[in-house]
């Protein structure tokens, strides 16, 4: 393939540009795409006051689904960070979250900590291990870098479960912890303040996530991703950017299992399983690797497809959701945020066939 | 001394049969440039196949080969089917499709044949060798998955359609340039690894016996030892296969205290180790990409 042809399909193969209308080209700025770009922000607007008047209309039961929508989003967000901005893979996501998770549980538990007090303890937890494991990560690549992230996911269960950590993990048992009540006084249940807890947090998470896209630390960390080599030979330093991708994404990931374990109000080893990595992975596919908007996608299919598939028939559930898979997979092959680029590019009549044919994400291959 | 050579034994035994899976991963690997996720519930399948065929009453030979070439057909028409469509989508995009025929066949297998545990016969018996550290069993599990290699040593080395289609996996465009069918090789190597995966899953059910998540740790440990020697080698596949299986009944045995509870992430843990080292695995080769 000619130089040329190679960077367009770069260009165009970066979802997260498309997502963020962050390095939109100069002359694509003409007033359609201002116009849009307006719209966009109106969009926005609207989700959010939408989000903000549901636990309103909807039973707690539901309130509860949707906080945990969220709670999975930010733990996809957290890995779209390393893979979609990176380029980096992995298979350990569960352990982050899970890490995230027992960090609030047992500052609370043992140590009477306030639950807002143990997000950025989390996250600074998650951070420092997510940092120290992409020092080693640096040699690895692709499938042998899975098989790193994946040891750290199997690893995870059977440390919580390890006798003599068992004071503080509770082993097997887990720990329960107490639900939040609604501060302030406000007339509201718990659930629905958690849910606007969440919320609160998802949405200060998105904007910072947003804006280390759009600077020059973000541009770098893509920059990884696109072409590590010339990356490099424009002065990028690529092994702290890639340790602190893998820290940064850990962070979000931690994050979002501290609100997890305070919205179920229950830590044990075996719910930070491989599976739940695979399950956020999944959740990032089908949202659209690079897409922050994607990752709320990603949250709704984590957690609703599985319910759905059993609903349907007990006996082939598994089966059902692979089906439901497929046929995603089939009709929209870079997930919904690329989808919805298609539909986009459509709608303003620039259709072109098959762009996302050559994606340079993710590739563990050859 | 003799508690570290019966650790060695009940390792290499329990190796051999991540060594089979390894093997089949690796092979599938080189056939089609990615790792089947699903590799491990295709094997339980077909094993299931010879298991329903003998419950008609035919005989371990007739089921084994009806297995074997039932799974062939089974993996070019999941190719054809499946893959072929999507071959073109990002490789992440592809991901998702082996876990979604991971979940599908679990599932089938679960729905058509329940999930009470089977016992599966073996042609080798189960007779104690070398003083009770292994039974010839094993002995015929190693001994079938060092033939396999050999076999497809040659295959690749010196057959004509081996080289075609090793070809049409490290280099696609190339291979269409001079002629190979690149969509019937990837078939093909579909077909193969469903076959060679069919083999394995006959071979490792007698031990752990036969139910739909018989596969998934021995996946694996399997994937594992893939990794450890090298996706791009077979031979050290089988080779990271054993020690893959070594090092974890040795840890567990002699590390003291942490050993029993933590053996899995231990081993892991040097497989880890290894990759720093090495990270392309002990007999992989390194990949060299034009700027």
């Amino acid at each position: 393939m000619s130089p040329p042809a190679d960077d367009i399909a770069t260009k165009e193969s970066v979802p997260f540009v498309a997502a963020a209308g962050a390095a939109a080209p100069a002359e694509a700025l003409s007033g359609a795409a201002t116009g849009w770009l307006a719209g966009r922000h109106l969009l926005i607007a609207a989700a959010i006051v939408v989000a903000a008047l549901m636990p309103f209309f909807f039973k707690s039961f539901v309130t509860f689904q949707l906080t945990q929508v969220m709670v999975y989003a930010l733990a996809i967000l957290g890995l779209n960070i390393l893979t979609g901005f990176n380029g980096q893979f992995s298979l350990g996501h569960s352990a982050f979250y899970g890490i995230g998770a027992y960090t609030a549980a047992i500052l609370m538990h043992d140590y009477d900590v306030g639950y807002v007090w143990t997000l950025p303890a989390a996250g600074a937890v998650c951070f420092a291990v997510g940092f120290l494991f992409g020092l080693p990560a640096l040699r690895l690549q692709g499938l042998y870098l899975a098989l790193a992230t994946f040891a750290l996911a199997i690893a995870l269960p059977q440390i919580l479960k390890f006798g003599p950590l068992e004071h503080w993990t509770g082993g097997v048992q887990g720990l329960f912890i107490d639900k939040p009540d609604p501060p302030f006084g406000l007339p509201i249940d718990s659930d629905q303040w958690l849910y606007y807890f969440t919320l609160i947090v998802l949405l200060l998470l998105f904007l910072a996530v947003r804006n280390l896209a759009r600077s020059r630390t973000g541009r770098a960390i893509m920059a990884i991703r696109d072409h590590p080599i010339a990356a490099a030979a424009m002065g990028v330093n690529s092994s702290l950017y890639k340790t602190l991708t893998f820290g940064v994404s850990a962070l979000y990931t931690g994050i979002a299992g501290a609100l997890g374990a305070i919205v179920v109000q229950f830590v044990a080893p075996d719910s930070f399983s491989f599976l739940l990595s695979v399950s956020f992975l999944v959740g990032l596919i089908i949202g659209g690797i690079g897409s922050i908007p994607g990752c709320l996608v990603g949250g709704i299919f984590v957690l609703y497809v599985p319910n759905i598939a059993e609903s349907i028939s007990r006996g082939l559930a598994g089966a059902i959701y692979g089906i439901i898979l497929l046929i995603i997979i089939f009709v929209m092959p870079s997930g919904a945020a690329g989808f919805v680029r298609l539909a986009n590019a459509w709608l303003a009549g620039k259709w072109r066939p098959n762009p996302t044919a050559r994606s340079t994400l993710g590739q563990p291959r050859r | 001394m003799e508690l570290l050579l019966h650790q060695v034994m009940a390792g290499l035994a329990t190796g051999g049969i991540y060594a089979c899976m390894a093997l089949a991963v690796v092979m599938i690997y080189q056939a089609i440039d990615h790792l089947n996720f699903a590799q491990g519930e295709m094997a339980m399948f077909s094993t299931f196949i010879a298991w329903q065929v003998m419950q008609w009453g035919q005989p371990y030979w007739v089921a084994f080969v009806a297995a074997v070439v039932l799974s062939f057909i089974g993996g070019v028409l999941i190719e054809r089917v499946l893959f072929r469509p999507i071959h073109n989508a990002p490789v992440l995009s592809s991901l998702v499709a082996f876990i979604a025929l991971f979940s599908i066949l679990n599932s089938a297998a679960g729905y058509l044949w329940d999930y009470t545990i089977k016992t599966f016969p073996t042609p080798f018996g189960h007779k104690p060798l070398l003083a009770g550290l292994a039974d010839t069993h094993e002995a015929g599990m190693i001994g079938v998955t060092l033939g396999l290699l050999g076999l497809l040593y040659l295959f690749f080395r010196g057959t004509r359609l081996g080289l075609a289609m090793r070809a049409a996996a490290a280099n696609p465009e190339s291979a269409r340039l001079v002629g190979i069918r690149v969509g019937w090789m990837t078939a093909l190597g579909w077909g193969m690894a469903a076959s060679i995966g069919a083999v394995a899953g006959m071979l490792i059910a007698p031990v752990v016996f036969l139910e739909p998540n018989m596969m998934l740790g021995v996946l694996l440990y399997g994937f594992a030892g893939a990794v450890l020697g090298g996706l791009t080698s077979p031979g050290g596949a089988v080779l990271g296969g054993f020690a893959v299986g070594v090092i974890e009944n040795v840890a567990g045995t002699f590390i003291p205290y942490v050993g029993r509870e933590l053996k899995l992430t231990i081993a892991l843990v040097l497989i880890v180790a290894v990759l720093m080292v090495r990270p392309s695995g002990l007999f992989g080769r390194s990949v060299v990409s034009r700027v």
